[in-house]
């Protein structure tokens, strides 16, 4: 089973939920946790996992020779990013913009252009205790996500649980991230900010066809209204947390939840248990 | 005209209040939201739309099932494994046409995405420009880049002093297009080990873009020690450290009610806010 974990809104605590919720696993049987929050991972700070394994995550941009090049131009015809110019001279490549879609080395009638790997980020693998661990990390000033979270997810285990740590907001890493999960679990707050997020990261939920259900964290300030959209949408809310200091303290340190509190390991299993019902129902 | 703009790596750590309590203490501005697949300052706002504009970009291949004669190329050749069964999964496809251009049967069609709405609306506090992505859409960044270009225009146009921009989270395409160019960017933070990690990276873009940085520490109160490592940091990498908001419910309670802090209290989270708007104001004339 995958299940994901999203917000919309950021700062919720997706990380959070997903270090617990795979602690809390991981006596019953294997389990898997994948970052693909890879602007910004964070799971490694609290599994503070072993790593037995580095790739590079490339995508292929052209290299155009200049020997066979007749600067016909059908390069940059079809292009659909504008990461191709030819000039009636030269061609040039602009890297930044290239998807690595290979439109342009195929099509080209003189076979001028071949393809050379530019890395955008790494996978790092590894494993902490029991629990089996990859996160993904995007080159700082790269700003192509979707090829590091394509490469991450090539690792999902199918016999294990696999939980999958998804990045904020509704976008293209987002969708790439949850695609393929059988649950996804949205974490949010119960303020107005939360809730603007969560129907958003809801909307996702339904265009992909997948089952959803809310955890609500920082539960005290706040307001019902988040609690009052779930019961009209029929949104399950599956666990609630309490804004709480020493939960806070915890978080600041990098120890996950349910290592501070013991006890919590009991509702992260819980939880587990009523997604299991809702997948196999 | 000079621009901040608002990020923090880490979400959460509150961008959108502190830039909605800029919104009401900055005098001569316009103010723009780039968190455009989760936008949430228009709710401290509460702004009026004057014009809404749509947003085409990019687009989506369709196979038109009557030419197709189930050959494959367009499968074997996608490289974003978006056709299956000489069907096109629209999210999952980028838009690149490489299955267009090869396709022998010319049974492939490339439609423009309406991909999100921008807008223009009046506040209390000035004008605000900002967007909705639609739900699983790409190009956040090319839409990102037309709200900045509209926030100038108006800035311009209207002869005020600021843009104010409210960042997305994350490091990556959005972020980068919201910050390239701008005059100064303050980075918002909290005293845990995910923000310090997280502050460390959106750090390392805008050196990478070359543009002037600050940090400000939100809640950092919650722990003092890593709050101090911060310090540290910022000190090691040249950087100042200007502002340590105290941890307050009060601005979950002006949410609540959806005000800016400062207009909703003038207690310490208030004061030590309008303080770091008087020390960026003074970066910004420079």
């Amino acid at each position: 089973m995958i299940i994901s974990i999203a917000s919309g809104k950021g700062g919720t605590g997706k990380t959070l939920v997903a270090t617990s919720l795979a602690l809390s696993l991981k006596d019953n049987g294997k389990v898997q946790l994948i970052d693909c929050d890879v602007e910004e991972p964070n799971d490694h700070i609290f599994l503070k996992p072993t790593f037995t394994k580095k790739e590079r995550v490339s995508i292929p941009i052209p290299k155009v020779d200049e020997e066979k090049c007749t600067h016909c131009g059908k390069c940059a015809e079809v292009c659909a990013y504008n990461a191709i110019a030819a000039m009636k001279k030269k061609v040039l490549v602009f890297p930044e913009l290239c998807h690595g879609c290979g439109a342009c080395s195929y099509l080209c009638p003189e076979d001028a252009i071949s393809e050379i790997d530019k890395e955008v980020g790494v996978v790092e693998i590894g494993y902490s205790g029991s629990i089996q661990f990859a996160h993904g990390k995007l080159n700082v000033g790269e700003v192509m996500a979707p090829p590091v979270i394509r490469k991450v997810k090539e690792l999902i285990n199918p016999e294990c649980t696999v939980i999958i740590d998804v990045s904020p907001g509704t976008s293209c890493p987002v969708v790439e991230s949850i695609r393929g999960s059988d649950f996804c679990l949205l974490v949010t707050e119960p303020t107005p900010f939360g809730l603007n997020d969560l129907i958003l990261a809801v909307e996702v939920l339904r265009k992909l066809d997948i089952p959803s259900g809310v955890v609500l964290n920082r539960v005290g300030v706040g307001d019902k209204k988040v609690e009052e959209y779930c019961l009209r949408e029929n949104i399950p809310i599956l666990l609630t947390i309490p804004l709480d200091t020493q939960i806070a303290s915890y978080y600041s340190r990098g120890i996950p939840l349910v290592e501070g509190i013991p006890k919590w390991r009991e509702h992260f299993l819980e939880l587990f248990e009523k997604v299991n019902e809702k997948v196999n129902s | 005209m000079k621009e901040l703009v608002v990020l923090s790596g880490k979400g959460g750590t509150g961008k959108t209040s502190i830039v909605g309590s800029f919104a009401a203490i900055a005098k001569s501005k316009v103010l723009a939201d780039c968190d455009v697949d989760a936008a949430d300052l228009h709710l401290l706002l509460n702004p009026t739309t004057t014009e809404e504009q749509e947003f085409w970009s990019g687009q989506v291949a369709l196979i038109d099932e009557d030419k197709c004669t189930q050959c494959g190329l367009c499968e074997d050749i996608c490289r974003f494994e978006a056709i299956h069964d000489f069907k096109v999964d629209p999210t999952s496809c980028e838009g690149c046409g490489f299955c267009y251009n090869v396709c022998p049967d010319e049974a492939i069609e490339m439609r423009d995405c309406l991909s999100g709405h921008w807008f223009i609306s009046q506040t209390r506090y000035g004008p605000l420009v900002h967007a909705k992505l639609g739900i699983a859409e790409e190009n956040s960044g090319k839409l990102v880049a037309l709200v900045r270009q509209n926030a100038k225009l108006i800035c311009e146009k209207e002869g005020l002093e600021h843009i104010i921009t409210d960042g997305p989270p994350g490091i990556g395409c959005p972020v980068i297009s919201s910050l390239s160019g701008a005059n100064l960017a303050l980075l918002v933070t909290e005293p845990t080990l995910s923000g310090i990690h997280d502050l460390e990276r959106v750090l390392g873009v805008c050196h990478h873009f070359g543009v002037p940085a600050l940090v400000c520490v939100n809640k950092y109160d919650i722990n003092e020690e890593n709050t101090r490592h911060i310090e540290k940091f910022c000190n090691s990498q040249g950087v100042e450290l200007a502002s340590k908001i105290p941890l307050d419910n009060i601005v979950t309670e002006a949410l609540i009610r959806n005000l800016p802090v400062v207009e909703y209290s003038h207690n310490g989270v208030s004061r030590e806010i309008e303080r770091l708007w008087e020390n960026i104001y003074r970066k910004l004339k420079g």
